[in-house]
């Protein structure tokens, strides 16, 4: 199969790679996929809670040249947006950066739920943390 | 040394350039119909056939005449279970074979499934052996043909011929093989292995594509196929069409030279397969080799190398020419069934590498692989969120993954 030029180079040049503490309460984990299936994606998210921003993100990813690509540009996609932003981020918007064949569309889709599942693991944390802020304030 | 290095000898070897001699001729000189009776020009042609056949016969311990021309070794499949099963279909209805056969056995069984016939696909143990008192136990009164590849294409493990033979032997029942991976690499011998029919192709013995053989044995049994094809009657009746004479010759000459040179170049390809093999599992930790080593073509090496997806790692080895059994290679996005039929899960097939070493590699290739594969590796290992797991000793055996 024939890589589009910008897989190549994400695959080459992955940006990004690495893990944050998933124990901190600003950094939002998102684990996707299944060995058996040929991809886990893990993508993590750094947030300002003071502005709600993005100010760094992580992957690792065990799957394809095309998998690799989705969730290295995904992470230079979400430094710099807010949390309501980076879950504007569609699929097909990676499709279409990377021209990925239709067989490889799965990887964005998996890329989006990656970004999703990490944002929600960030929100999850917030409102764990302000529930019991609130219930403190009551008391 | 030049780049891309090619080891998929696997999927098909490079023509030798003695084999593309003896055949040139053969289209612009000697151009003749081995059908025409009545001028030399026929006569030049049927000699170069019956030249071959004994080629092909001297390799395998068969008699010229038992040699039947085909196209390539999915047509001797087909031609060998339908022609049988046709022909014998008064004796009985059944077939044993298994799992990790190639598609042209395992598609013609199910096609023959659909017209009455009944499968039995025995399961391979995990070194890809099948379990011979599974093969006896399989066998009824009602079975007519266990059909059994030599060496798998994928993972290079040798079935036992000889056991199979004598089990055949003793039932009456018929033994074919497709031995397309066997021949040429591994001493095959239709009367020591007891085998009654065998399927060959030249392409992946350094002949030319489009050409291979079926051995259909003619005595203790007389063997009798049904032709598949209608036509002229060629090849005594049981596979009609005008004969390919060049590739013919050029299968002839492949076999010729694999007879003579054998011995010597199986013993270098297994010391370069050990050395590749060596250098891989030396440089790498969770590295696992596919299939028994015990029973195994010299030429041969499966490995998965754990937590690196197989597609990826090919993207990174891209002046390489080898397979992998990932799903992302497939055409039907399926990991390979060979890999799945020896239970060691599905993400071990998502990460092995097929090499195939050949006539034509050297010690300098084999190195630049090793090198270059446990580069990539790394790298890919750095990238990957299964690794760091399996480090910080997650057993990942036990993880719920959120599946997609």
């Amino acid at each position: 199969m024939a890589y589009s030029d910008k897989v190549i180079d994400h695959y080459e040049n992955p940006r990004n790679v690495g893990s944050l503490d998933k124990g901190s309460k600003d950094v939002g984990t998102g684990m996707v996929g299944a060995p058996e299936c040929g991809d886990v994606m893990k993508l993590q998210v750094k947030v300002n809670p003071q502005t709600g921003v993005i100010e760094d993100a992580k992957f690792k990813t065990f799957g394809c040249g095309s998998a690799i690509a989705s969730s290295s540009l995904a992470t230079e996609w979400l430094k710099g947006k807010t949390v309501d932003q980076a879950l504007e981020i569609k699929n097909t918007d990676i499709v279409n950066e990377l021209s990925l064949p239709p067989v490889k569309i799965h990887c964005s889709v998996l890329a989006e739920d990656a970004i999703k599942a990490a944002i929600s693991d960030y929100k999850n944390k917030q409102g764990a943390t302000s529930t019991k802020a609130e219930a403190v304030t009551v008391q | 040394m030049k780049l891309p290095i090619y080891m998929d000898s696997h999927a098909t070897t490079r023509t030798d350039p003695r084999v593309l001699e003896a055949m040139t001729p053969y289209f612009t000189e000697y151009f003749g119909n081995a059908a025409s009776r009545n001028h030399s020009f026929g006569w030049e042609a049927e000699q170069a056939t019956e030249k071959s056949r004994k080629q092909i016969a001297d390799l395998i311990g068969a008699t010229p005449k038992e040699i039947v021309f085909t196209s390539g070794a999915t047509e001797s499949n087909n031609l060998a279970l339908k022609g049988i099963a046709e022909m014998y279909a008064e004796r009985g209805n059944h077939i044993i074979t298994q799992v990790t056969e190639h598609k042209a056995v395992l598609d013609t069984c199910k096609h023959l499934e659909k017209n009455g016939i009944r499968v039995t696909y025995l399961p391979v143990q995990t070194n890809g052996l099948i379990d011979l008192d599974q093969l006896r136990d399989a066998i009824t009164d009602k079975t007519i043909l266990i059909s059994i590849m030599y060496a798998n294409n994928e993972i290079g493990v040798v079935q036992p011929m000889k056991e199979i033979g004598k089990i055949a032997k003793e039932k009456g029942i018929l033994f074919h093989t497709d031995a397309v991976q066997a021949v040429g690499k591994i001493p095959v011998n239709v009367v020591a292995d007891g085998i009654d029919v065998l399927s060959l192709t030249a392409h992946k013995l350094y002949g030319p594509k489009g050409v291979g053989a079926l051995y259909v044995r003619r005595r203790n049994p007389r063997v009798q196929i049904t032709a598949q094809m209608d036509g002229g009657g060629h090849e005594r009746g049981m596979r009609s069409g005008t004969l390919n004479v060049p590739g013919i010759v050029g299968l002839g000459a492949a076999c010729e030279i694999a007879k003579n040179e054998m011995a010597e170049e199986s013993k270098r390809l297994s010391f370069l397969r050990d050395k590749l093999k060596d250098k891989l599992m030396g440089s790498l930790d969770e590295v696992y080799v596919n299939g028994t080593m015990e029973h195994h073509l010299p030429h041969n090496l499966n490995i998965s190398f754990a937590y690196v997806e197989g597609e990826s790692l090919l993207m990174g080895i891209n002046d390489i020419a080898v397979s992998s059994g990932s799903a992302c290679t497939s055409a039907t996005l399926e990991p390979s069934y060979v890999l799945k039929a020896l239970g060691a899960g599905d993400d071990l097939a998502h990460s092995s590498i097929r090499f195939g070493l050949s006539r034509f590699n050297v010690e300098e290739e084999v190195d630049y692989v090793a090198n270059k594969v446990i580069d990539v590796v790394k790298k890919l290992r750095e990238l990957s969120p299964l690794y760091e797991m399996a480090k910080e000793g997650v057993d990942l055996s036990k993880v719920v993954w959120a599946a997609h």
